[in-house]
């Protein structure tokens, strides 16, 4: 791996990210707690953010 | 600094959170697995909720005198509604302030007047949510898991801060899963930890909420509860055996509250309602305000309306929180997803536990070494 060598990030880098993927959680607990049917759907997709991210990281280098 | 904060908040409660993410997983889907040991209830009127007025439906007074006339000597304590179906709860007590351990409650099918069921004390989900609740032990229980569930936050917020120098060098979503077992799962634990990081917040500060209940409920009682209810201070608790018309009392409540549906009734000397009034809880019109709830007063001897207020900031925020813990406002995909990310907070609780196991022996700075070089540095102590 390369990741090693790399140069030092900031901190808007690092967090970029992991906020994105907070801010879609939130974004998803409020929208299915607001109605039901496509916003039910919505919060699903946006939940579902955080397990596919990982479903991303273990995928075979 | 930030390395102690997160070793000692988490140590303190990651035991106690394991135990809340154990028992909380089957909690998920009890409304599933109760339906699966109940089988399916055959109603008479599918689809037609009790909280509604839908004509068929019986009168609450003929449900009322059905379920106390199985429980001979008792008296009502609370009758909840259904928005989707016919059935309804009816809970009972040796008296007006019967505390929980000494209530029964009965489900009915408001459109045949049949007892569905008796609602199941010491069933192995009621065992799990005692466990998850209280630990079995009241209020302090709560309280004490409402504590942990602070620490946690803190724990979470101490584990951003440590993420920022350990990611420096590392691109976003590293696990190096071939070089040491201890470098594997500090990825685990990291990437695991920021990504579940939003949903664990609004999970673990929404339980603390959870934890103040009954402070809330005391606080609603004296402040607000008694405020409506001035006039009645000085009279003495209204008995039973005068307690009027609740269809008369409903429809009054209604009157006031036009276009709401009920979800319970709180009956006199119980917690949610004075020693004289009948309290109609309205649910709000709309998905979001369905939760928020208004109480009607209504007195209990004469079925005249006495007052509606919609409740306070802090019961709202307790209404607000108890879906977002629960996971159960989104159907069954939701449920899963929680169930999914229930199990990625276990992941970060066991690999902590295992990081701080695997060197406890190592120096503070060490430590510190550990996060700020990415993990790269393990040093023998």
């Amino acid at each position: 791996m390369t990741l090693r060598r790399r140069s030092r990030q900031s901190l808007g880098s690092i967090f970029a990210a992991p906020l994105a993927i907070a801010m879609l959680s939130i974004f998803a607990l409020v929208a299915a707690l607001t109605g039901d049917g496509w916003r039910d759907a919505l919060s699903w997709v946006g939940l579902a953010v955080p397990i596919l991210t990982i479903a991303w990281a273990l995928r075979p280098a | 600094m930030w390395y102690l904060v997160h070793k000692w908040t988490s140590l303190v409660c990651t035991l106690f959170l394991l135990l809340l993410c154990l028992t909380g997983l089957p909690l998920i889907f009890s409304d599933e697995i109760n339906r699966m040991n109940g089988g399916t209830l055959q109603f008479g009127m599918p689809g037609v909720g009790s909280s509604s007025n839908a004509p068929g439906l019986l009168p609450l007074d003929i449900m009322m005198a059905k379920a106390l006339a199985v429980r001979a000597g008792e008296v009502p304590l609370f009758m909840a509604f259904d928005n989707d179906q016919p059935s309804m709860t009816v809970t009972t007590g040796p008296t007006p302030d019967a505390p929980g351990s000494d209530m029964t409650t009965q489900i009915l099918d408001r459109s045949t007047g049949k007892l569905l069921s008796k609602e199941d004390k010491g069933g192995i989900m009621d065992f799990l949510l005692k466990l998850h609740t209280d630990l079995f032990l009241g209020l302090p229980g709560m309280l004490f898991l409402g504590a942990m569930g602070l620490l946690f936050t803190a724990a979470l917020a101490s584990g951003v801060v440590l993420y920022a120098p350990f990611m420096r060098k590392l691109a976003f979503g590293t696990l190096r899963t071939s070089r040491s077992t201890r470098l594997k799962w500090l990825d685990y634990h990291n990437l695991l930890g920021i990504v579940a990081l939003a949903w664990m917040t609004v999970v673990g500060v929404t339980g603390v909420i959870n934890t103040l209940e009954k402070p809330i409920n005391t606080l609603w009682q004296r402040n607000e509860l008694a405020a409506m209810t001035r006039e009645y201070a000085g009279k003495d608790a209204l008995p039973p055996s005068r307690y009027g018309s609740l269809d008369k009392a409903m429809a009054a409540a209604r009157k006031a509250l036009p276009g709401n549906n009920p979800q319970f009734i709180g009956f006199p000397g119980g917690n949610f309602s004075s020693k004289h009034h009948y309290a109609v809880f309205f649910q709000g019109d709309t998905p979001l305000t369905e939760r928020l709830l208004t109480p009607a007063l209504v007195d209990a001897e004469t079925g005249a309306f006495t007052t509606a207020r919609s409740m306070p900031w802090y019961n709202k925020a307790l209404s607000l929180s108890r879906p977002l813990h629960f996971g159960d406002y989104g159907g069954l995909p939701l449920k899963i997803l929680w169930a999914v990310l229930d199990l990625f907070t276990i992941v970060v609780l066991a690999t902590g536990l295992y990081l701080w196991l695997g060197k406890r022996r190592a120096s503070s700075a060490a430590h510190v070494r550990e996060v700020e070089t990415g993990g790269i540095v393990v040093p023998a102590g």
